[in-house]
């Protein structure tokens, strides 16, 4: 699981170019919308293609997206029940 | 009709034109078969959060617009108008090599959603909350003259009282290298390297202390080299301008076979001074408006750099200067200035 995490901070800060941030910079439990990381909704966008692409999820409902983005950790525990790659 | 005056001019070119008070004084030679530009410090015109998403030609266009608009202190302009021959093509090529490699699946947005040609008007225009009117114009060589051209009418159709108008290229990291490629094949093709940049002004209907009138401006796609003295005489007749008042002459040369257009323009100002400046700012689509740049600031603070003398001497008092343009035979361009 912890290896999960590392990937998923080092995906996000590399295909969403959050130059100004580092893995350490990024707690599990951060929310990475709104107040913590900021991302806005292109970024969704690109998190659901990542989740497509990289684990063979596909997420149809936008109501199931805003949950399972809320930070590293929860996304991480959707992808391990969830993944198909 | 109203008369048009340019109030800023800026400029980020392979030069150090944006953040210096001089005006190429000090030049880097250009070699190679492409040159980047020198890039400002763009956190100081874009906010991060914005900055991360941005290619190098948006970046450059926002940052050289936002300036543009500072020294001509003006906040809201009355339109935006872009130039660009190849567009965002940093992006492009992004989203075309995730088409290949994802097997046409899995495309993700950003690179997509900034490819299009008009991003940097968009991004200017989003910055600013600017909903006036806002065009971009890409026809290869002419995509900068045609936004200029856009801009004369608002101005003199008193559709608007202050523009702002730029063109801009990035270099990318594939295709223009192809082009290059093929520039070379030949051994006959353009003797400059390509480069990229930015260029905007703010174009006005209202005379400053400072401004310097766009007389006029003309376009063809397409002269022979047996009617372009012909094309150039009617122009400044057009105008009112006789080939004795011009003072300066700036022609686009870049080495190539095509220079023979400039050869033969330049027959009929022999005894005036005849400036380039493509051997500073390499050759792209939307080089020109460096030369206008350049005319500008000659005209403003009375000096030419003495890297951009092709012939005749520096001379200290000039209020006409003409700027010629073309590439590849194709793409002409008339620019008459006064101050």
């Amino acid at each position: 699981m912890a290896d999960l995490r590392q990937e998923l901070k080092e995906k996000i800060i590399e295909q969403l170019n959050l130059e100004e941030f580092t893995v350490a910079d990024i707690a599990d439990d951060d929310a990475l919308f709104g107040d913590g990381l900021g991302l806005d909704s292109i970024d969704a966008l690109e998190l659901i293609v990542m989740m497509d692409k990289d684990y063979g999820i596909q997420l149809t409902d936008p109501k199931e997206g805003k949950e399972i983005f809320k930070s590293i950790a929860v996304l991480a525990d959707y992808i391990t029940d969830n993944r198909a790659k | 009709m109203k008369k048009v005056y340019i109030h800023s001019a800026v400029t980020i070119s392979a030069q150090d034109t944006f953040d210096s008070d001089g005006f190429l004084n000090e030049i880097k030679g250009l070699s190679g078969k492409t040159v980047a530009a020198r890039y400002p410090n763009y956190k100081d015109y874009i906010t991060p959060a914005n900055l991360r998403r941005m290619a190098e030609g948006v970046k450059m266009g926002v940052s050289a617009a936002s300036k543009a608009l500072k020294d001509a202190e003006i906040t809201q302009p009355d339109a935006i108008i872009t130039g660009t021959g190849m567009g965002c093509i940093d992006d492009t090529e992004k989203f075309l090599n995730a088409i290949i490699s994802n097997d046409e699946q899995f495309l993700t947005p950003t690179a997509f959603i900034q490819s299009t040609h008009n991003t940097v008007g968009a991004q200017i225009a989003l910055g600013l909350k600017c909903k006036a009117y806002n065009n971009t114009y890409s026809q290869a060589a002419l995509s900068f003259e045609w936004a200029l051209m856009d801009a004369q009418l608002l101005l003199q159709q008193e559709e608007a009282e202050n523009v702002l108008v730029g063109g801009y290229e990035e270099l990318g990291k594939e295709i223009i290298s192809y082009r290059r490629m093929m520039e070379d094949a030949d051994g006959l093709g353009i003797q400059v390297p390509y480069s990229e940049g930015a260029s905007f002004f703010v174009v006005s209907s209202e005379k400053t202390e400072h401004s310097v009138e766009l007389i006029d401006m003309e376009v063809y796609s397409s002269i022979s080299t047996e009617s372009i003295q012909d094309s150039l005489k009617q122009f400044l007749t057009k105008n009112d301008v006789d080939l004795s008042e011009i003072d300066v002459f700036i022609s686009g040369r870049n080495g190539d076979v095509f220079d023979s257009y400039y050869d033969l323009t330049a027959e009929l100002f022999e005894n005036i001074t005849q400036l380039h400046y493509k051997h500073l700012s390499g050759e792209f689509y939307t080089a020109s408006p460096f030369g206008l740049w350049a005319a500008y600031e000659i005209l403003y603070r009375q000096e030419i750099p003495e890297a951009m003398i092709f012939k005749g001497e520096i001379k200290s008092d000039n209020h006409i200067i003409l700027l010629y343009n073309q590439f590849k035979g194709r793409d002409h361009s008339f620019i008459l200035l006064k101050r």
